[in-house]
Parts: structure tokens; C-alpha cells; sequence
């Protein structure tokens, strides 16, 4: 048996045999033709059939994953099209008088290598589509039949360099058990077109996958980017249990959605959404949130030209806290800066060189009151009749909490004078995710009603390490020990005051995290609603007492591995997929 | 020629499927459109030359049109820019 590590690239457990997913390879030879207008014709000729052969794997692809996928076919569709490609070809044959198949080799070539040479991976990747888009131009003018899965005949594993999107959807989902590729990252399209498929990827495997030969049994575990070969009858075995497992869990995960997470001993505690709009309210009671965790307010405030006033703050607001009728939602108070930038703010401040590090959410809102207190006053005001509570993020000192809550009083104050109807009692929390607001936490627990840690960014402020820079980003993973031993005093800190403290970064739903954070006491798991369903169920396969031992150990672990390694030994059901 | 400058305010920039909505409305029109960004210029019908432009969120540019309908081309595709792309992800 050997194993290969690739990337994870969509959740899932793959046993069976590799089938070699090969291209068929197109050569093109530049030769001079002596009737140039016969050529473009048939180059036209070509252009027609691509576009008919497209037009229905994008139907297929529609009906099959949904608008994502054939999404990528209408784009080839208007590369097809594309005026600058065709008149390309069309000098390319009647002034140099080549052969269609050597123009426009020539011509998309150069379009794929002038987007590769971009510094943006998403256009890097437009190359493969313009090269595919060619491709099927090229088999059409010479007559190469389009089979690579020929000899597709069971249900398989498939295996290739790279595969294309056109290559994805020309294959009979029926024999595909998963997808496994030499190249490739996690943004590729195999790994997109997978996870929109619910099958399991590993991606960027390295070259030896695609050395495999057919037939080799191999197991493909996309959760974890491991690839078995030849896995021993115990080995199998155990990928065949965790395989019937997360099948079961997910079966159950979705009937139970609806129902409360209840721990095997009895503990409850709370799932709730993150979201950021009115739309979103709705799809996170679909899931079975049991309110809202973290409600971000920039929607009101982006792609616009002008400050969202207080009535369409309000009438926002309430809206959303009334979808949930009794059940918490949590308002967090305008977090901009940083990456996102309000264009019309005008407050004449220099561009910063670090805005990361700079002037953004509560310092930004505590410096211009006119920025805050009408966000302010719309809450407390959403606050009457509904479950609405608020949270300030980026609080780094006691000061900025103290001076925050004195706005809302200015505002409550104002708000009696006018007649107004308000919550004055609405409860008032801070989000912990600056790595000195978890060191001072007692004392920060003193000034407010409860915690909602941001792992997010306290994984990138503890470990310096920006999570969007794929080469650091493992750097920056909630499960490092020095943040989860931040989590445990945050939350430690909270429950000595009698506070209660939610997690609404992504760790909540992850669910290798989750038997972690019920050890460690954490009373909220708030995260975006589709992961709602499992994270419910795999709170409910596991035991307190187990969970705060794990946490115990994870405390003491030297490395994010060790506890991601322990926690899948202890907690079969929170290996899902 | 009329042209107009505008700021690309969506997430992904000119990528993706606000690109494939701004080469669909330039096509509906007859007049010459070009769209220049930096020192390059791309023909706002090529959505091959429009995404090598690599526009990206909060970038400039600059959408000429020539042509018997060039003004109404501008305003529409004005529109499409503001509206921030009918609020498409």
C-alpha cells in the first residue's frame, strides 16, 4: 500500500478502481493551402458544429449541477463567438494562406498565453478554457472523435493530468466514483465542477497518479486530500466504514435539521446562521438555524454612493430579527476598512499602508459619530419586539467597549427624548478576534453580555499570517494550538462572569473543530446555514465528557495536525465525507 | 467618439460573469466600443480581450464607443457598470 497526499478538494470517500482519463492528443501541422476562402469556410463550417455540441453540454451540464457549471459553457459559447478570435484566424488564413487547424493553434494559443501571463488565478485559469474551447474546434477540423472514456464500463475513479470542464461533463456520472488529478488547486474546475457534483477530489496529487495503471484499486479520500493505492483489506475496510458513516450521518443530519443539537449526555447548545441580508434569513431558517449568530451589516453599506440612513437601516433590520420571531439574532455594527472600503466616506484620511492593521470597524465608528449612531439607533429601535442584539467587532482595549456603550446610551437617551420606541435592554456583546481582547477577556467580560469569538481573524492576527496567501495559509488555521488555547481562556474568562460566548468564524462549522469547542464550553456555534444540518449531527454523536477530554488533549498538542489527527481517532462521526 | 470613465465597484472586477454581461450588452449595439484600462485597450466585444484586460474591483476605466448608436451603447452599458451588474455574484 502507498499513500499520496494531494489537496482536499471536495469532502467525500472514493473506493475503487483508477480508470486514466486520456486526452486524446491533437496534432497540428501548419501547412499552406492555395484557396484561402475555402478554408475559412470550413473553419466556419467547424465553428458551427463546436457551437452545436456546446449548446448541449451546457443543457447537460444545467441540468445536471445547476447554474455554477453551465455557467462555464456559456462562456466557451462566447469564446466561440469571440469577434477578435475569429478575425484572428480569418487574417491568419487569407494573408499568411495556412490551414484553419494552424491558425487558429496560432491565434487562441497566443489569447491563452497572454491571460496565463496575468497575476490573477482566476484568469490564469480562463486560459484552460480558451484552450479547451480550441480543442474541440481542432478534433472537429481533423476529424478526432471525442472519447477519452472509452472503456469506461464501472464505476471508477477517475484519474487524469488535468481535466478540463468540457472533460467533466462528458463523462457518465454513473461509472464516476471521484475525481483525482495530477495538477491542479483547490479553485480548479474539477474541484468546482466535484463539490458542485457532491463527488469527492483530491487534486495536485503529483505526477504519479497519472502513472497509475487502469484497474488499480485505490481508495480517493477528498476530506483529508489522501490518496490510498492498493489499500490492504483492513485499510479498505476501515474507508468502507467511514464511507457507510458519513452516508448514514448525512441521511440523518438532513431529516433531523429541524430538531435541536443535543449532546449523547444531554447538553444543548445553540446552531445559529451567519448572514449578510434579508435573502439570507430566509435560507438559514431552511437549514434549521436556531437564530443568528453573526449578522453582517455591511450590505447596507456597499455598492452604493451615499451612507444607508437610520429609517432604511431600521425597516432592514427589522425585518430580519422578525423572520426569527423569538429567536436570537445578533447585529454585528459596521466592519468596514481593512479590505472594504466605503468610497463615498470622505473623512480625508490618508491611504494607510497597512489597512489590515489600520483604521477599520469599531475605531473607524468610535472616531465619526455620524457614521455610527444611526446604525446605533436603527438597532435599539429593530430591538422592540424582537430578539435583536448588537456586537461591536475589532474591540482591542476595555476603553473602546466602554466608549462604545456610552454611544448607545447618547442614542437611548435621544431616543426617550423623542418619544421613541426602543430596546433599551437589548444585550450588548463584543466580537473577540484581536489576539488582545482574548488576553484581557476577564476584564472585558465585566463590560459586556457575552463574547462572539472571530477565528478568522485571531487565527491571522496570533499567527501574523494572511489566510488568503495560499503559500502560509495552513499557518493560519483555527486548529493551531496557540488559538485554540486563546478560545479556551475567552471562554473560560466569559463563564466566570456568567457571560455566554458564541464562534462565528468558520472553525464553528467545521467539523473536525467541533468536538473541540463543545469540550471547551462553548455555548454558540454559529455558521454559514449549509453546514447547519451536520454540524447538528455530529453534536449529537458526541459525549461531553469525551469532548473535554479531546479539548484537554488538544490543549496540549504541539500542532494543528496532531489535533486534527487525534480528534479523527476519537470522533469517527466527525470525519464526515 | 464619446467616451465615459467609470469605476468597476464589483467583487470580482471585470471577471467572470460581470465580463460575459458587459461583452453581451456592447454586442447589442453597432458602434465601435473599446474599453481602456491602464495603457491597454481591449474591443469591448472580445470577452477574451476584455478579461486580459484583468480589471479588478475599484479599477478605472475608460468605454469609448463610435458609431450611429454609440450614445445609447454608453448608456447602457453605464447603467450595466452602475447597477453594479444587476447585482449578479
Amino acid at each position: 500500500m502507498k499513500t499520496l497526499h494531494g489537496i482536499a478538494a471536495s469532502r467525500g470517500i472514493a473506493i475503487g478502481p483508477v480508470f486514466q482519463f486520456h486526452r486524446v492528443e491533437l496534432n497540428v501541422e501548419r501547412q499552406t493551402v492555395t484557396e484561402p476562402a475555402a478554408e475559412w469556410a470550413r473553419f466556419r463550417a467547424a465553428l458551427k458544429e463546436a457551437s452545436a455540441q456546446l449548446e448541449g453540454i451546457y443543457q447537460k451540464a444545467k441540468a445536471e449541477s445547476g447554474g455554477d457549471q453551465a455557467a462555464i459553457f456559456e462562456a466557451h459559447l462566447m469564446m466561440l463567438d469571440d469577434p477578435e478570435l475569429l478575425d484572428g484566424v480569418q487574417r491568419a488564413i487569407e494573408q499568411n494562406s495556412i490551414n484553419a487547424e494552424a491558425a487558429l493553434n496560432e491565434v487562441a494559443g497566443s489569447f491563452a498565453a497572454s491571460l496565463e501571463s496575468l497575476d490573477d488565478e482566476y484568469l490564469r485559469a480562463r486560459a484552460a478554457d480558451v484552450r479547451d474551447v480550441s480543442a474541440r474546434v481542432l478534433r472537429i477540423l481533423l476529424g478526432v472523435a471525442e472519447s477519452p472514456t472509452e472503456g469506461l464500463v464501472e464505476p471508477s475513479i477517475i484519474v487524469a493530468t488535468d481535466l478540463t470542464p468540457s472533460d467533466t461533463v462528458l463523462l457518465d456520472k454513473k461509472y464516476v466514483l471521484g475525481f483525482c488529478t495530477a495538477q491542479g488547486g483547490a479553485t480548479s474546475h474539477s474541484a468546482i465542477l466535484a463539490r458542485g457534483l457532491g463527488l469527492p477530489a483530491v487534486v495536485g496529487a503529483g505526477s504519479e497518479v497519472a502513472a497509475l495503471p487502469d484497474d488499480t484499486v485505490a481508495v480517493l479520500d477528498g476530506t483529508c486530500g489522501d490518496v490510498l493505492i492498493q489499500p490492504d483489506r483492513k485499510t479498505r475496510a476501515r474507508y468502507a466504514e467511514r464511507q457507510s458513516l458519513a452516508a448514514t450521518l448525512l441521511a440523518e443530519a438532513r431529516s433531523k435539521a429541524h430538531e435541536p443539537a443535543v449532546t449523547q449526555d444531554g447538553q444543548r447548545v445553540e446552531v445559529v446562521a451567519n448572514i449578510g441580508n434579508v435573502a439570507g434569513a430566509q435560507a438559514a431558517l431552511a437549514e434549521g438555524a436556531e437564530g443568528v449568530g453573526l449578522l453582517r451589516t455591511e450590505f447596507l453599506y456597499l455598492e452604493r454612493s451615499n451612507l444607508p440612513d437610520e429609517e432604511e437601516q431600521y425597516a432592514a433590520y427589522q425585518a430580519i430579527a422578525s423572520a426569527f420571531g423569538k429567536l436570537p439574532v445578533v447585529l454585528r455594527t459596521l466592519d468596514v476598512g481593512g479590505d472594504k472600503e466605503l468610497p463615498y466616506l470622505n473623512y480625508g484620511t490618508a491611504p494607510e499602508a497597512n489597512p489590515f492593521l489600520g483604521m477599520r470597524a469599531i475605531r473607524l465608528c468610535l472616531a465619526h459619530s455620524d457614521l455610527f449612531k444611526p446604525q446605533i439607533r436603527a438597532a435599539l429601535r429593530a430591538g422592540v419586539g424582537t430578539n435583536l442584539k448588537m456586537m461591536f467587532p475589532m474591540v482591542a482595549t476595555v476603553s473602546e467597549v466602554r466608549a462604545a456603550r456610552a454611544v448607545v446610551e447618547e442614542c437611548c437617551a435621544e431616543l426617550k427624548t423623542e418619544g421613541a420606541s426602543f430596546a433599551p435592554d437589548i444585550e450588548i456583546g463584543i466580537m473577540v478576534e484581536i489576539p488582545s481582547a482574548a488576553v484581557m477577556a476577564d476584564q472585558l467580560a465585566k463590560e459586556v453580555d457575552f463574547f462572539s469569538i472571530g477565528t478568522n481573524d485571531l487565527s491571522q492576527y496570533t499567527m501574523a499570517a494572511d489566510r488568503t496567501n495560499a503559500q502560509i495559509a495552513p499557518l493560519a488555521s483555527g486548529f493551531q494550538p496557540a488559538v485554540l488555547r486563546l478560545i479556551q481562556r475567552v471562554i473560560e474568562a466569559a463563564h466566570y462572569e456568567g457571560k455566554w460566548v458564541g464562534l462565528c468564524g468558520e472553525l464553528a462549522g467545521e467539523p473536525l473543530a467541533i468536538p473541540i469547542l463543545l469540550g471547551l464550553g462553548l455555548d454558540e456555534f454559529s455558521m454559514n446555514p449549509p453546514a447547519i444540518p451536520i454540524a447538528k449531527q455530529i453534536i449529537r454523536s458526541v459525549r461531553l465528557d469525551a469532548a473535554q477530554d479531546a479539548a484537554r488533549t488538544a490543549l496540549q498538542c504541539e500542532s494543528d495536525g496532531e489535533i486534527q489527527r487525534m480528534v479523527r481517532e476519537r470522533f469517527p462521526a466527525a470525519c464526515i465525507g | 467618439m464619446d467616451e465615459i470613465r467609470l469605476t468597476i465597484q464589483h467583487n470580482v472586477g471585470l471577471h467572470a460573469r460581470p465580463a460575459a454581461l458587459l461583452v453581451k450588452a456592447a454586442k447589442q449595439f453597432q458602434s465601435d466600443i473599446t474599453i481602456a484600462h491602464g495603457d491597454r485597450t481591449a474591443n469591448a466585444k472580445s470577452i477574451l480581450q476584455v478579461l486580459g484586460l484583468g480589471v479588478n474591483r475599484g479599477a478605472q476605466i475608460v468605454i469609448r464607443a463610435e458609431g450611429s448608436d454609440s450614445g445609447a451603447a454608453l448608456s447602457s452599458l453605464r447603467e450595466l457598470v452602475e447597477s453594479n451588474f444587476g447585482g449578479v455574484e
